[in-house]
């Protein structure tokens, strides 16, 4: 067998300084090992990077150590960035703070180990075990004398060994990050495919050593490809077969079976992580074949108070696909308190955690933060379904109507007993069936009174809905339902198909019956009947308390991939309040639902509330007819309408007769929910509801509810100066809620500090939000979290992405999306008001302002898309004639380089209605600067 | 102030003179025929004539040079006779009068490599890579120019043109800092600022407009390409202001100035088709029908270009690769450094310079 000593690091290699480059002899087997596993003797030379001498030489003395481990089959140099970064980043800080005792905040010593056989450290030709690579590993730091406080860093199965290395070393252990790993195989659930395929014994060997295909498998799962000079880099160690025996031992040490040599020691490490204190980052690419979210799931059950964020796009090497190694320091600062003392320093997160369970003891963690609603006196907290049994409770409501349904052949009528009879008895079935405070329940159930009784359910017994609109269509669910990682899913036949064919996770309940056939060629394991029934007459488990999670909601992904959008019980109870208190809603309100979500509330609030006769996955469908059944039917005062169905009632006005005219007569109040609609729709609508006062509130995923505005307010403000779309003032202003304008600057960054003080009305900025039903936190999206909460006042801040201002009124405007603003040589420009503008022009349907030319000196250009009547309908892309060209310019608000005319605006798929703006500001850069018409 | 002003006959160097004339400065030029520029002292002569130059320079304040051979085609050694021998005698001829201000002014052409050009900002003058005689010699020429600066951004550029071939080794003997033909006193305060004003148009543009105008009226004017290509131009009174911004800036703050070159744009670049179509419809003209594609026209220009100087006509050539590069590849600048430098912001907006067009020659706006 061949063997040889460490090499180093030659010169040249992409991104890694070869200073970095070190190599220490340690005894080789001089660690206590498990009994049973031979001891090794002698020597061997580990190959590290290390950036600790050269901080030293430079007197930076740093707060703590970054071990770092890579996985199979790559070395070190995976974790170069994160070397440089963290060395770079102690000068600054060095230069900038001085010294100072215990060490220069946020420098880090990275020290990343070669694993013995593997990258330019030592080729013994043994093939080692995993309780030998631990021990190994603990010989390597003692004799290098790593002190503590040590975070410990581990990609692939080097996170397995570096966790192996954490859970000994208690008193050092600092904190744990981990890059795509696993240290669980579920039982039952086998291996990746790409291992089994790999472990196969005529693949083994053939596959890792004798040939490279292991070794240019895992290099081409990068997203992007990398770089040829990276993936020689990769290769540097592993060029021969002798080489590359470590890789093949590597493979041939994955405990695939219970009677692995090393199964022992990965349950000891499993169940060791479960048992550490300290904070945790999970850095994670969900396009990986081998560790998919299904192991992220399991680590974060282990490790409820890490911090998670999932990189939708990347792929099992997340540190080549993303820019890891800032948010991992990021994450170092953000978990070190201000104390000095390094024993202090890592107690715990500052914050409620990110992770997706709630487990028991995080409930109790949490219970230390004060939610917005306590701190500024809110009402106490009431549970979501206290109304619903408060009602069921009162001889005087409990047979009156709960929820009614008018989409099937005749209104079905469920009552107030009738309905807490299911929520409760669904919900002790499902507990009966194992679903547990925090575990997920994905709900892909059409709106009426099952969805109902099961959201009740759900919320009941602590365990959290996920809800994913259909209209994310298969790919976004199917992204969406990866990202939540649901324990069960519940679905009609549709989805419970889908989720068979797409490989949704989750226990599979069906919400109707099944056949024997189909409920095993769908993979369902109970039925929703089943689970009633068994259910029926049980005690129900312990209520959740109020900072428990409540629900994941996904947004409509128009601007991105779906994000999941975690409430606690206490912001969901918050948003009935919310509804509740501006609104007026009242036991005897009664509610008419086009609009799914709010459907949900009724209950909640304490009032019957009717679905119309409608099919309720598509509004255009909804007519007059079916609106004035339902308020008839229900005798209901407030209508909610989605913009589209307003559309379609307002045009089936004609077929209304006299006494349908007289139940819209008696609606007190008229919301149009989900999306911007113009106060001329707004007002037909209202004319059919003579006696009912029209709002439209602004709000998004994250915030259902931020301002609202009255029909009346919007008639007003369009004799207004101002730009934008006026959405009214903050539903929420008080010392628990309130609007902030954050200013935007030369660059277009919302850098301003955020206020709405009168120094910022009238200055165009990011809006942010805050209220007590404002989302919790984003789902396995710390960075994305970060983001929204970067530089906010104190308190429970969310940046919008949405830029306006506010006016003297204490109006907020809309202006458009922080990503569509244009940076001119004037200052930051936002699409909205100069688009308003031009649409004034008769011949112009829509119109889009976009930026081209370079950031800070763009040009503003408009694009329009004409009315079907126009005289000269667009049949290609390209400059506006003469006479329309005038037009525009003389409507425009703004002075404009150009205006260019499509036949059809690129839009996104979601909602055929929002103008891809970033797809046509790219066009139009092309075509402005002489490039090729085509179309956007 | 004494200022002289070159090529002042040009529509350009005229409208400087009268702003000068216009606010009390005592203004002299120098140029083939007579200036037309009341109140100034005119000086008849060339810029090649050195005793004529040397009479316009002596007891002057400041210089702003405009005159040049400005064409898109014709003999290479008349434009570097012109463009780059011309402006070598007439700095030397300042710095020995004791003139302590310099105005080249240049053209973005100076630093343009044929290639689409947007929103960029002024870019050293390359002469290797300047397209056209025109381009080439004035860049070489501004090169000159501001090596002659003696301030501290001056020295800079000086060292950088001694690796210019455009200059000979006098010229970079020259270059040095306190080492010239000059009275080394005066010489010692003498500034130097480079404005290239983009495509400059107005009433009485023999250049741009009444070309377009007199092409689109015989049916000779194509549109290359889709015409949706932006371009940057500078209406006449514009660029005159910002001349004359760039010359009060070497005064009163020469610090920040001196030594750098700035391109002169309207700051609103519009695609080339509207600018033409406006041009045509204020001079009373049909615009453009026909288009030619991109490289048909390109090709066509290099071709024209080669058979003109072969067999020299009287009227220029119909289309030069040149040309046909300006109107189909984007040109327009960053403004926001030479709005801040010098002070100076456009007056004059694109619809009312064609307004101002329109009631010239008696066309219409639209």
């Amino acid at each position: 067998m061949v063997t040889s000593g460490a090499g180093s690091v030659p010169p040249g290699l992409p991104g890694l300084d070869p200073r970095f480059s070190h190599v220490l002899r340690v005894p080789d087997g001089g660690a206590p090992v498990p009994a049973g596993v031979a001891r090794p003797v002698g020597a061997a030379e580990w190959h590290y990077l290390d950036n600790g001498p050269e901080l030293a030489a430079r007197g930076i003395e740093p707060v703590g150590t970054v071990l770092a481990v890579h996985g199979n089959p790559t070395w070190s140099y995976l974790w170069r960035d994160l070397v440089s970064l963290a060395t770079e980043r102690a000068v600054d800080e060095a230069a900038a703070t001085g010294e100072r005792p215990g060490g220069v905040p946020d420098a880090w010593r990275v020290v990343a180990v070669d694993q013995l056989e593997m990258g330019l450290s030592a080729r013994s030709g043994r093939q080692r075990s995993l309780p030998e690579r631990v021990a190994t590993l603990i010989t390597f730091t003692d004799e290098l004398g790593l002190d503590g406080p040590v975070v410990t860093l581990g990609h692939d199965w080097g996170g397995v060994v570096s966790l192996g290395w954490a859970v000994d070393h208690p008193d050092l252990l600092a904190g744990v990050v981990l890059l795509n790993t696993a240290v669980h195989q579920p039982e039952g659930v086998p291996i990746p495919a790409a291992l089994r395929l790999a472990l196969a014994p005529p693949v083994h060997r053939l596959g890792t050593s004798t040939t490279r295909a292991f070794l240019e498998t895992t290099l081409g799962l990068a997203h992007p490809r990398l770089p040829r000079e990276v993936a020689d880099a990769y290769r540097l160690p592993y060029r021969t077969a002798a080489d590359r025996t470590g890789i093949e031992g590597f493979v041939a040490d994955i405990p695939a079976t219970a009677g692995h040599r090393s199964r022992a020691e990965l349950d000891r490490i499993a169940t060791g992580v479960a048992a550490l204190d300290v904070p945790a980052l999970l850095l994670w690419g969900p396009r990986d074949p081998i560790f998919s979210d299904r192991y992220l799931d399991d680590l974060v059950s282990r490790l409820p108070q890490a911090r998670v964020h999932r990189f939708e796009g990347a792929g099992h090497l997340v540190a080549e696909d993303v820019d890891y190694a800032a948010p991992v320091l990021d994450w170092l600062g953000s978990v070190r308190s201000d104390d000095d003392s390094r024993a202090d320093a890592f107690t715990g997160p500052g914050g409620p955690s990110t992770s997706g369970v709630t487990s028991a003891r995080e409930s109790s963690d949490r219970t230390a933060v004060a939610p917005d609603r306590a701190a500024s006196g809110g009402p106490p907290f009431r549970p979501i379904w206290a109304a619903l049994d408060a009602r069921a409770d009162d001889d005087a409501t409990r047979e009156a109507p709960a929820v009614l349904d008018m989409t099937g052949a005749g209104p079905a009528t469920v009552s107030w007993q009738a309905l807490d009879r299911q929520v409760r008895r669904i919900a002790a079935g499902l507990h009966s069936i194992g679903v547990r405070r925090g575990d997920r329940v994905s709900l892909l159930v059409q709106p009426g009174p099952t969805l109902t009784a099961l959201v009740y359910a759900c919320l009941r017994i602590g365990a959290v809905v996920v809800v994913a609109d259909a209209g994310l269509g298969v790919r976004g669910l199917t992204r969406a339902q990866r990202g939540a990682w649901p324990q069960y899913l519940i679905g009609q036949t549709r989805a419970l198909a889908a989720a068979r064919a797409m490989g949704w996770p989750g226990v599979r309940i069906a919400a109707e019956p099944l056949g024997a056939v189909r409920r095993r060629a769908l993979g369902v394991d109970h039925e929703l009947f089943d689970v009633a029934r068994a259910g029926e007459g049980h005690e129900l488990p312990p209520e959740p308390g109020p900072e428990d999670e409540a629900a994941v909601l996904f947004t409509s992904g128009s601007t991105g991939p779906a994000k999941g959008v975690v409430y606690t019980h206490a912001r969901l109870s918050a948003l009935r309040d919310a509804l509740a208190g501006h609104f007026g809603v009242g036991p005897e309100t009664g509610l008419v639902t086009g609009f799914a979500p709010f459907a949900l509330l009724g209950p909640a609030l304490g009032t019957r509330s009717v679905t119309p006769d409608m099919d309720v996955s598509a509004p255009r469908t909804l007519t007059a007819r079916a609106v004035a059944d339902a308020v008839r039917a229900s005798d209901a005062r407030m209508v909610f309408l989605s913009p589209a169905a307003i559309l379609n009632v307002v045009d089936t006005a004609g077929s209304l007769e006299a006494a349908d005219r007289a139940a819209l007569e008696r609606v007190e109040t008229f919301l149009s929910t989900g999306a911007p609609i113009s106060a001329d729709l707004l007002g037909s609508a209202q004319s059919l509801m003579p006696n009912a006062r029209a709002h439209t509130p602004y709000g998004m995923t994250e915030c259902l509810l931020v301002t609202d505005i009255t029909l009346d307010g919007i008639r007003d403000a369009a004799s207004a100066p101002d730009d934008g779309v006026c959405v009214g003032r903050p539903i929420a202003d008080d010392a628990a809620g309130g609007v902030a304008i954050s200013a935007l600057d030369d660059d277009g960054a919302a850098a301003g500090a955020p206020s709405s003080a009168p120094e910022v009305h009238g200055v165009l900025g990011e809006v942010l939000v805050r209220a007590p039903h404002l989302k919790e936190r984003y789902d396995r999206l710390w960075l994305t979290d970060v983001a929204a909460e970067r530089d906010t006042p104190p308190g429970h801040w969310h940046r919008t992405g949405d830029v306006g201002h506010l006016d003297a009124a204490g109006r907020l405007w809309i202006e458009g999306r922080l990503a569509h603003v244009l940076t001119t040589p004037d200052g930051p420009l936002a699409p909205v008001g100069p688009e308003q503008s031009i649409e004034r022009v008769a011949e112009v349907r829509r119109a889009a302002v976009v930026g081209v030319g370079p950031a800070g000196v763009q040009q503003a250009v408009a694009v329009v898309e004409l009315v079907a009547s126009s005289d000269r309908p667009a049949r290609r892309a390209g400059l506006a004639p003469q006479e329309l060209d005038a037009a525009v310019r003389a409507s425009s608000s703004v002075a404009l380089a150009a205006v260019l005319v499509v036949p059809q605006m690129p839009t996104d798929v979601r909602h055929n209605s929002k103008i891809d703006r970033v797809r046509l500001a790219r066009w139009a850069d092309g075509v402005l600067a002489g490039g090729r018409v085509g179309a956007p | 102030m004494t200022v002289l002003v070159t090529g002042a006959s040009g529509l350009l160097g005229g409208a400087v003179a009268r702003i000068l004339v216009g606010r009390g400065e005592q203004v002299r030029t120098l140029q083939r025929s007579p200036s037309g520029v009341l109140g100034a002292e005119d000086v008849a002569g060339s810029v090649t004539d050195a005793a004529t130059v040397a009479r316009a320079a002596d007891g002057v304040d400041a210089v702003v040079h405009l005159a040049a051979k400005v064409s898109l085609a014709g003999d290479p050694a008349e434009f570097a006779h012109v463009n780059v021998d011309g402006t070598r005698l007439l700095l030397d001829a300042a710095e020995r009068a004791g003139v302590q201000r310099f105005v080249q002014v240049s053209s973005p052409s100076v630093a343009h490599a044929g290639s689409s050009l947007v929103g960029v900002s002024a870019e050293p003058a390359d002469p290797a890579r300047a397209r056209g005689e025109y381009a080439r010699t004035k860049a070489a020429s501004e090169l000159l120019a501001l090596s002659r600066d003696r301030g501290a951004a001056g020295a800079a550029r000086a060292s950088l043109s001694v690796r210019n071939p455009g200059l000979n080794p006098d010229e970079q003997r020259r270059s040095q800092p306190g080492d010239d033909g000059g009275t080394p006193d005066a010489a010692a305060d003498f500034s130097v600022v480079a404005v290239r004003p983009h495509i400059v148009w107005g009433p009485g543009d023999t250049q741009l407009v009444e070309r377009v105008i007199d092409r689109a009226s015989s049916g000779r004017l194509p549109l290359l390409g889709h015409g949706a290509t932006l371009i940057d131009t500078t209406y006449l009174d514009n660029a005159a202001a910002g001349i004359v911004a760039a010359l009060d800036r070497l005064l009163d703050r020469p610090e920040i100035v001196r030594g750098r070159a700035y391109v002169l744009t309207n700051g609103e670049p519009r695609p080339v088709a509207d600018l033409l179509a406006g041009i045509c419809r204020a001079g009373g003209v049909e615009p453009p029908r026909w288009r030619v594609p991109v490289g048909l026209a390109r090709t066509a220009g290099g071709l024209i270009e080669a058979l003109w100087r072969v067999r020299p006509g009287t009227d220029e050539p119909p289309m030069t690769r040149f040309l046909a590069e300006q109107l189909s590849t984007a040109h327009w600048f960053d403004q926001r450094a030479v709005r801040a430098e010098l002070g100076w912001r456009p007056a004059v907006s694109i619809d009312e310079g064609m307004r101002r067009l329109a009631a010239h020659y008696g066309g219409t706006v639209g």
